[in-house]
């Protein structure tokens, strides 16, 4: 057959990927479209695992761990819990989207056939820099963030800590 | 390795299903889960430009991607109470009934 | 010190296979092994369990079944297994039969990073503590997932607490996590079981235990570790007075099993995480000699430390749930962020090494000798107001009588 071997081979990196895409593109789109809110949350989780495993494949392992941890363990429970606690609203009959649907789906579709074809005709690197040790890459974060970055953290420290009252404040019943 | 438009075009198009959820859905926790998944695609898109770019051992990737995260765990939390104070007052957390300022 | 992995690889390539393949087959044995382990283990400690909370109970437990009882739990295996799996009529087929399977996948997982002797681990992360900890979220996703798809108000409330419960306790248990992996700079487990050796003239007594400079760190993870793990005194989850056991209450057969499985081989894994934390991991006399040496003390530590928690689920009476929450939250919490604070601290003096572990360690002793006096303090008000609110006497001149209620 001609031309099967200059086509090139995928390596182990890109099959991965492709799979943790799948993954990744199936749970966004549960998300989206499905009807069923419990069943979005689900889609939600997987579209965070699926972005762990992207990390993962970049090579941060401390902001893939710390991807799970916070958004599945934290902002995906608080979500579920939310719609627990307001599951009144979700086996009404009334449709899952409003009266912008149309024009909204039109829009995102075609946002994404722009970027897509802007992204694919510009030639981007292929091949990223060699990491140094991957323990030294955390400590280093850590030391950015207390040099570099200070003012930065201490205001997300500070803006958490004011959502955390906030909320508090907000969702007490009186 | 993978090519670093892969990975772009990964996070356009989980960008792009965050934008329609937000937008389209009636229900404010399906639209925050959308909102949820267009940071998503930015975190993607912010750690693979650190990966491939010059500067690797700077971290400012990771380090905004950290951010991120920080700032979307505290809009979940505000975003979620609001929903629930609305519930108890409203007994409805459709965006479409939520018209009090409409005049 | 050789990783098991180069190893295996050596020996398969030393056999004619390609490099590649050498690896492959290396780690698929090595996975196949942890995935065997883990079940046969579960049946052990169920075993384990009914044995010792039978002593405790003055009972004599199974013993009908083989040796001392040791295949009753085999044969329950094979009963549950046989069971028949019952689907309720409007749980929500998808979560209802993830569930299991996620809460299962999530213990496991954590045999990845387990050091079980020198050289002897899976795979040895950079974040090994910190992934740890992110399994733990995957107990309280599939915890929540079987409470909601069950469609019943009971599993649904066992739900709630749920979250309550192991998101209030996760923030003590991840701190105290942090003292240890602060000291060592390190979030590798093998570095971190590696760092707890002593030697004595050039000896490896292997007695270099962090338990021993941190005692409240210690204390603080393995109460909470308690909490997690849904043991008593902190089983309000499923409490089968009120809850009928909790958020696996409608799963039957097979499915109930995985529950099972996964509630005991957690209980265990809480158990191995504080012993590589806090009870030095594989160290002990002579694990320098004969590596292998250390599996046993390993698995012997973390099954001491099982037993101990068994003992405590014979001898401790269920917390109330705002007893529960008030002392993750005021007492463990506080406590915790001020040891990192007096850590952090000593560990910057400009004093030796051996001073600063003076220091932290008395820190620890402060910390445990305050926690203690307050918690008296509030028990003996507690015992009076209880004595004045249940003694006849007190109560004449303060009687009313009983307002109508509306409804």
């Amino acid at each position: 057959m001609p031309g099967l071997d200059a086509l090139p081979l995928p390596t182990v990196q890109q099959v991965i990927f492709v799979m943790i895409a799948g993954a990744t593109v199936t749970g966004a789109l549960i998300t989206a479209l499905a009807p069923n809110l419990f069943h979005n949350a689900l889609g939600l989780v997987l579209t965070f695992f699926g972005v762990a495993g992207v990390y993962v494949l970049l090579e941060a392992e401390f902001l893939a761990v710390a991807q799970v941890l916070i958004y599945v363990g934290a902002i995906a429970t608080l979500i579920t819990f939310a719609i627990m606690l307001t599951r009144g609203m979700m086996f009404g009959r009334t449709s899952s989207t409003n009266r912008q649907m149309l024009p909204v789906a039109i829009i995102s579709v075609l946002l994404f056939l722009v970027l897509m074809g802007l992204l694919i005709h510009i030639n981007w690197p292929q091949v990223g820099a060699q990491l140094g040790d991957s323990e030294q890459m955390i400590a280093d974060i850590g030391e950015l963030f207390v040099t570099t970055y200070l003012v930065p953290f201490e205001l997300m420290a500070l803006m958490l800590l004011v959502a955390l009252a906030g909320a508090i404040l907000l969702a007490r019943d009186n | 390795m993978v090519p670093l438009n892969w990975y772009l075009v990964l996070a356009a198009f989980v960008f792009c299903t965050g934008l329609y959820a937000s937008l389209a859905r009636r229900n404010a926790i399906a639209a925050l889960m959308g909102i949820e998944l267009m940071l998503n695609a930015v975190n993607i898109n912010l750690v693979a430009f650190w990966r491939y770019g010059e500067h690797v051992e700077r971290m400012e990737g990771q380090i905004f991607a950290l951010f991120v995260i920080a700032i979307a765990a505290a809009e979940v939390a505000v975003g979620l109470a609001l929903v629930i104070s609305v519930y108890r007052s409203r007994r409805t957390v459709n965006l479409d009934e939520l018209d009090l300022l409409q005049g | 010190m050789q990783y098991w992995g180069t190893t295996l690889t050596d020996f398969f390539t030393g056999l004619g296979l390609p490099h590649a393949a050498a690896v492959a087959i290396a780690f698929i044995l090595g996975a196949t092994v942890l995935a065997i382990f883990a079940p046969t283990l579960a049946l052990g400690l169920i075993w384990i369990t009914r044995k010792v909370i039978s002593r405790i109970q003055d009972r004599i437990g199974p013993n009908r079944l083989g040796p001392y009882g040791l295949f009753q739990t085999v044969a329950d295996a094979a009963k549950l297994l046989t069971k028949e799996d019952i689907n309720p009529a409007n749980a929500d087929a998808v979560a209802y039969n993830l569930a299991p399977v996620l809460s299962v996948f999530g213990v496991i997982m954590s045999l990845a990073v387990m050091s079980f002797a020198p050289g002897i681990i899976g795979a040895d992360l950079s974040v090994g503590v910190l992934y740890l900890v992110a399994l733990g979220s995957l107990g309280i996703l599939a915890a929540l997932m079987a409470g909601w798809s069950s469609n019943n108000k009971y599993a649904l409330l066992a739900g709630f607490r749920v979250i309550a419960q192991l998101l209030s306790y996760e923030i003590p248990m991840v701190l105290a996590m942090l003292l240890p992996v602060l000291l060592v700079g390190s979030m590798r487990l093998g570095t971190l079981s590696a760092f707890q050796s002593l030697e004595i003239a050039g000896f490896n007594i292997g007695l270099g235990w962090l338990v021993f400079m941190m005692p409240a760190a210690f204390l603080i993870y393995f109460i909470s570790a308690l909490a997690e793990g849904e043991q008593t005194p902190f089983d309000l989850l499923e409490a089968e007075s009120e809850l009928i056991a909790g958020f696996h209450i409608e799963y039957s057969g097979m499915k109930f099993a995985m529950f099972f499985l996964a509630q005991f081989l957690n209980s265990f894994f809480l158990g191995a995480i504080a012993v590589m934390l806090f009870l030095g991991g594989y160290q002990g006399p002579f694990v320098d000699q004969l590596p292998l040496l250390g599996v046993v003390y390993f698995l012997g530590k973390a099954m001491f430390v099982y037993v101990v928690i068994q003992w405590i689920k014979g001898t401790f009476p269920r917390v109330r749930i705002d007893q529960m929450m008030g002392f993750a939250w005021k007492v463990l919490t506080p406590a915790v962020l001020g040891l990192i604070l007096w850590q952090m601290v000593a560990m910057k003096l400009p004093v030796s090494i051996w001073v600063q572990y003076g220091l932290i360690l008395a820190g620890n002793l402060g910390a445990l000798a305050i926690i203690v006096l307050l918690l008296q303090r509030h028990l003996v008000r507690e015992e009076i107001r209880t004595k004045r609110a249940f003694e006849p006497k007190s109560l004449i001149g303060t009687m009313r009588p009983v307002q109508p209620s509306g409804d």
